[in-house]
């Protein structure tokens, strides 16, 4: 058997595989949390819930309507952007003017509501969501087993980074975007109707992350802990990567997720802490993060 | 918080200069109601109280005089609580050698986590902390002092200084109240001092303070550690209160109660936290005979208060005095 550095190497492809997935996800919550982040000022606790509700409403969707996982990966999210404008449109919107630490306040507590409601309705132990029938079983690359599903995982969150970055990078809105991260009050002086803006935002934002959380469904159990857990991680991955760029937030999701896998295989009494060690080297040496500006 | 946030508070703190006789008398009449509280309601829910109290009066001296937000509080409460449990029972330490060793180990977690996170401000401050108190949690999970799950369990209250038998319960109620007495009128110390109003102006105007030639960092810094100190004595003390150190003392859910019990009492006040504190642990022992998920409740409260009540309970009562006098 092939092995690298002692350890064989299926089982070193699969911990990678693992921190792939999981950088996925990293990924695709960081990229949200920037998003809301760089237009509203906001740092979305509530991303977390948010994650949890898609993997939810998928679930729902199949066990109540019978509906799979296919319409549920763009309806679920599309409930979740939806709730996503009720939170803006009642409570976010009511602060803009306050310091940007009562937007953290705010939603940390509706973090706390929305997984304390559904951890009171459905106990913390997971509900299973199967894969959907398109992707069982595996593809065999002969260093290793590569499950159709993960592998989907991947270049769907690929994909939907690179969507996302071009949204805002090449599109007229995402110029308008950006335009109104800069100067809102001129922004709003042509035209551009600047609420309505950021309610998208932040729908957009909540729907990314309820994407996530649809993906996520499959591989994870749908468990209503399930946000809480990898909030704070991604809250690491935002400040490591430097909250400036959505490439940067992205990247970093990615590289710190298998950075995670390897340490699993080296070093597994380290790997739930490996993220904050790196965060805290680079705060030490880069505090903007490693794509900030300032 | 930094200036929108906090400039009401500072109408509370010359407010305080000039009617320090009504401070001096509603202290007063906090002090006799701490001596007299454990013959009124139960000593062990008084004694929690204070616990917290103090926690959140800790907490409150930099989020109210610096405007940093800490997330992460719980990591020197819990940890404290770890260090001060584990040296009792496994090392056979007297409660106040215990209490001095958890409240210097906050300390000195209180400079590593304080020296790496004022690099960043607001925001970014929040989440580092937070960040820093995630990695201790997932640390005291795995090491095997803390007994994971189970915790610290039965640490014997035993004797302070060798002869007051802290197991009688209002032994070891006069001790809490002394210690957080002296705790709360140290905090009140600082805040008054030259320091605390350097701490105040770098919250109005960081920028300034720095022009004036203050080292802003090594302020910060300072509250930081002093800060995680204190948190550290409520933590320790509550260890031997409740002969039990546990992770829900250093859970991310606990860095935010302090948050609630100082955003509801009122931030930039000294009795705020001490309101707060009092009024969460109450809902808490409600809650919990109670059919309501706990989480629901506090995080209610934490909007409501965002939205209609930012200068908290005793912000609110402060202005309306100030307002009533004209």
């Amino acid at each position: 058997m092939v092995t690298v550095f002692g350890i064989s190497l299926p089982a070193l492809m699969g911990q990678l595989l693992i921190g792939l997935i999981n950088g996925s996800f990293y990924a695709m919550l960081s990229l949200g949390l920037a998003v809301i982040f760089g237009m509203l000022r906001v740092i979305n606790f509530a991303h977390g819930a948010q994650y949890m509700l898609g993997a939810f409403f998928a679930w729902f969707l199949l066990r109540y309507a019978g509906i799979g996982f296919w319409p549920a990966l763009v309806l679920a999210p599309l409930g979740v952007a939806l709730v996503g404008v009720v939170i803006e449109k009642v409570l976010l919107s009511r602060i803009y003017n306050l310091d940007h630490l009562y937007g953290l306040l705010l939603t940390f507590g509706l973090a706390l509501v929305i997984e304390g409601l559904f951890r009171h309705w459905y106990g913390t132990s997971g509900q299973p969501y199967s894969i959907p029938s398109t992707f069982q079983g595996a593809f065999n690359l002969g260093f290793m087993i590569l499950p159709k599903y993960r592998a989907f995982v991947i270049v769907a969150s690929v994909i939907v980074c690179l969507t996302t970055w071009l949204l805002i990078e090449k599109t007229k809105f995402g110029a308008y975007l950006r335009a109104a991260t800069e100067n809102p009050t001129l922004v709003q002086a042509f035209g551009v109707n600047v609420p309505r803006l950021l309610t998208l935002t932040y729908a957009i934002g909540a729907g990314l992350a309820g994407l996530a959380g649809v993906l996520a469904a499959p591989v994870y159990q749908v468990s209503p802990l399930m946000g809480q857990n990898i909030v704070i991680i991604v809250f690491a991955v935002v400040v490591i990567g430097g909250m400036g760029s959505i490439m940067g937030a992205v990247v970093t999701g990615y590289v710190l997720g298998l950075v995670e896998g390897l340490t699993k295989v080296f070093y597994p009494e380290a790997s739930s802490t490996v993220i904050f060690v790196i965060m805290v080297l680079v705060l030490l040496v880069r505090p903007a993060g490693l794509f900030g500006k300032e | 918080m930094a200036t929108k946030a906090a400039s009401p508070n500072v109408a509370n703190v010359t407010a305080g200069h000039r009617t320090s006789s009504r401070t001096i008398a509603l202290m007063i009449i906090g002090l006799a109601l701490i001596l007299v509280a454990p013959f009124l309601i139960y000593p062990v829910f008084v004694m929690k109280v204070l616990c917290f109290a103090l926690f959140a009066a800790a907490f409150n001296l930099l989020l109210g005089y610096v405007g940093l937000l800490s997330f992460g509080h719980a990591a020197f409460f819990g940890g404290a609580a770890y260090i001060t449990a584990h040296a009792i029972k496994q090392w056979g330490y007297p409660p106040e050698l215990a209490i001095l060793l958890g409240t210097g180990f906050a300390a000195v977690m209180g400079v590593v986590f304080g020296y790496v996170a004022i690099k960043r401000q607001g925001i970014y401050f929040a989440m580092i902390t937070m960040a820093l108190a995630q990695m201790f949690y997932f640390f005291c999970l795995q090491a095997p002092f803390t007994g994971g799950e189970d915790g610290i369990q039965g640490v014997p209250r035993g004797k302070l200084f060798g002869f007051i038998d802290l197991s009688n319960s209002l032994n070891m109620y006069y001790f809490v109240a002394a210690v957080f007495i002296i705790g709360f009128l140290f905090i009140w110390r600082v805040v008054h001092s030259p320091f605390g109003s350097i701490l105040k102006a770098i919250r109005e105007n960081e920028q300034r303070a720095v022009s004036l030639g203050y080292r802003v960092n090594r302020y910060k810094l300072g509250a930081f550690v002093i800060s995680a100190a204190l948190a550290g004595l409520a933590g320790s003390v509550k260890a031997i209160v409740f002969q039990l150190a546990s992770l829900t003392d250093v859970g991310f859910q606990m860095s935010g109660e302090v948050v609630l019990m100082t955003l509801l009492g009122g931030i930039g006040t000294l009795m705020g936290p001490v309101v707060g504190a009092v009024l969460v642990v109450s809902l808490e022992n409600y809650l919990a005979t109670s059919s309501l998920p706990v989480p629901v409740v506090i995080g209610s409260i934490f909007v409501i208060c965002v939205l209609l009540f930012r200068r908290g309970i005793v912000g609110e009562f402060n202005a309306w005095m100030d307002r009533k006098r004209g």
